[in-house]
């Protein structure tokens, strides 16, 4: 039998759907509301929420103090690049492992997969050594390198769930009416494959942009990314909150607008192969 | 021209053998049902002829020519799929366009032939819509459209109506049989339902455990079925079996009649005994499941209302002409 909607089930559950968004939601309106206050009113207690006095100074000395440019230039194109090569590596891998697997393929994934249960930290020096010795260290081309190394599991991971989905019928269908191979990749399978591949570009590209482990223990000034600019507001004399905050709201702003205008395609592809 | 011949066809998949040599001769035009228990090989057995599958050995030959090495799409034939698998992201007439701009034809002579065989299906309503956006039945029409838009020597069909529900199964059954009719081309229909292939078929292909069991028509193989799988298999409900001194008297291991040639006598004189346990009424037919003792449960066939209740005491007569004889190894034996 089907389960009942009643009119207050679907207000509790819309309720209890904003409360929960809110929550997640909050730091991040914290953030922005502490950025337009001066210091003092950033720590004050009790906190004020939208009366205070409105300012756009901090702004001002953050881009003055630090390049903020020059961070969200490395950061484009450490995350860009990445997430660029990671997709030309995994879509021929995922490709072949969906549609001709072989008695190894659940092996080789499930190895790719372990390697992300590993903790970063475990490998940090002989990485931090590795780049020394190679020159690696504070290049654009360095972090480029770790990170797509690092998101390459979960890309094939999801490339292989998505290309999974698409059904050999039609595939066989296609060969039916006589297509080559080449044109069931051009007119069959990737428009098939389009919503899929997005979804796992933008993710990659979120996961690449926010990444904070290896990009602030492997750069330092020329390579640095917007990561390493939100933590060089946190010093030993203190912390500037307001100032922090700024710098952290100039950091997220791109990748907010971004995941904003592509939210559907994130929820299809976090979702998919769950809901059919 | 659409003549199909398979001589001896195997096909394993590593050590395991689902087809253990098939010969068959189709003519052209005609409409044969391949028919089987699940796991008979009925769906291998079309791939192989679609060639989405590679023999193991033996030869397909169409209108002559041995095709084992022809790619699917030079083979000249068309699949109808149990799943649909039409295109989802192309509208009605793409999915019909797609075979033909494969090909290579001209827009103009794709653009005739999609709408001829839009009007044929009744689908030139829907010919820009998308998939998702069509019901099961016109969904089916569509996969069907895009298999004679490319005027194959073959239709081949893989359990194409078993998605739908059983009123538009039995619409789409005579729709794809008086296409097939007016078309003239030859089809090889796969399906599980007996029915089906009652109805559909000039001649069925019955499969079991990947060998052909008996090709016929569907009369032949209700009044001579070649063994005991046969004669269980065609026909509703199922043919009786008696074995033991009965039908050593018959000069039989096995004897079988089917419930329609069993006549019902409310405790009557000779024939074979024993009390109702079920009785079905249908109105146009009783079914009645008889405890017939030491012959085990037999199941009658009465057109018409009978009113026979479980517990009641029946005698049942075999028609002496419709009994079945079967030898020890399953064989029909034939006066």
């Amino acid at each position: 039998m089907a389960r009942m909607v009643t009119t207050r089930r679907k207000v509790i559950s819309t309720a209890a759907a904003w409360l929960v968004g809110f929550l997640i939601f909050f730091p991040i309106l914290w953030m922005v509301l502490a950025s337009f206050k001066t210091e003092l009113e950033a720590f004050a207690i009790p906190p004020s929420f939208l009366f205070f006095h409105w300012t756009t100074e901090n702004y001002a000395t953050v881009q003055e103090r630090s390049d903020y440019f020059h961070h969200a230039l490395n950061s484009i194109i450490i995350a860009g690049g990445s997430t660029l090569i990671a997709m030309l590596i995994a879509i021929p891998a995922a490709w072949s492992m969906a549609f001709s697997p072989t008695k190894r393929t659940k092996d080789v994934l499930l190895w790719m997969l372990s390697t992300k249960m590993m903790p970063p930290v475990g490998v940090l020096v002989p990485i931090y050594l590795i780049y020394r010795t190679f020159g690696l260290l504070d290049t654009r081309s360095g972090l480029i390198f770790i990170l797509c190394l690092g998101n390459l599991p979960i890309v094939i991971w999801m490339l292989f769930t998505y290309f999974k989905e698409i059904p050999k019928d039609i595939l066989e269908a296609a060969r039916m009416d006589g297509a080559t191979i080449g044109r069931e990749l051009i007119y069959v399978l990737t428009p098939m494959a389009v919503p899929g591949l997005a979804s796992t570009l933008l993710l990659n590209l979120i996961l690449a942009w926010n990444e904070a482990f290896w990009t602030l223990n492997l750069s330092t000034l020329e390579a640095a990314p917007l990561t390493v600019f939100i933590a060089s507001y946190s010093s030993p004399e203190g912390l500037f909150w307001a100032k922090l905050s700024a710098a952290s709201t100039l950091a997220i702003a791109p990748i907010l607008v971004l995941g904003w205008f592509s939210q559907r395609q994130l929820v299809r592809g976090l979702t998919f192969g769950a809901v059919k | 021209m659409g003549q199909i011949t398979l001589q001896g066809v195997q096909k394993s998949f590593g050590p395991v053998h689902i087809i253990k040599g098939a010969d068959l001769d189709i003519a052209d035009g005609s409409f044969v049902v391949f028919v089987g228990p699940s796991g008979c090989g009925k769906t291998t057995l079309l791939r192989l002829i679609a060639g989405l599958e590679d023999v193991t050995g033996g030869a397909i030959l169409i209108d002559g020519r041995n095709v084992v090495d022809v790619p699917p799409a030079k083979r000249g034939l068309s699949m109808v799929f149990q799943s649909y698998a039409l295109y989802p992201h192309m509208s009605v007439r793409g999915n019909i366009a797609f075979g033909l701009k494969m090909a290579g034809i001209a827009r103009d002579e794709i653009n005739r032939k999609v709408e001829a065989a839009a009007a044929t299906l009744n689908l030139t309503p829907y010919l820009d819509r998308k998939p998702r956006e069509l019901s099961g039945g016109q969904r089916q029409r569509v996969a069907i459209g895009r298999a004679i838009v490319r005027e194959p020597k073959a239709f081949l069909f893989d359990e194409p109506l078993s998605n739908l529900d059983a009123a538009l199964r039995v619409q789409m059954r005579l729709e794809v049989t008086r296409l097939q009719k007016q078309l003239g081309t030859t089809a090889i229909y796969v399906t599980h339902d007996q029915v089906e292939a009652m109805t559909m078929a000039d001649k069925i292909v019955v499969l079991n455990g990947g060998r052909i069991e008996q090709y016929g028509s569907p009369l032949e193989l209700y009044e001579k079925p070649a063994n005991l799988f046969v004669a269980g298999f065609i026909g509703s409900p199922k043919m009786n079996f008696v074995t033991g001194e009965i039908a050593k008297q018959q000069g039989a291991a096995t004897i079988g009649v089917r419930p329609e040639h069993l006549k019902v006598e409310r405790d009557g004189q000779g024939g074979w005994h024993g009390t109702v346990s079920v009785a079905e009424h249908l109105g146009s037919d009783t079914f009645l499941y008889v405890d017939a003792g030491p012959l085990g449960m037999l199941t009658a066939r009465y057109v018409g209302e009978l009113d026979l209740h479980p517990g009641d005491r029946v005698s049942l007569i075999p028609d002496p002409a419709r009994i079945h004889r079967f030898d020890d190894s399953g064989k029909s034996i034939h006066a």
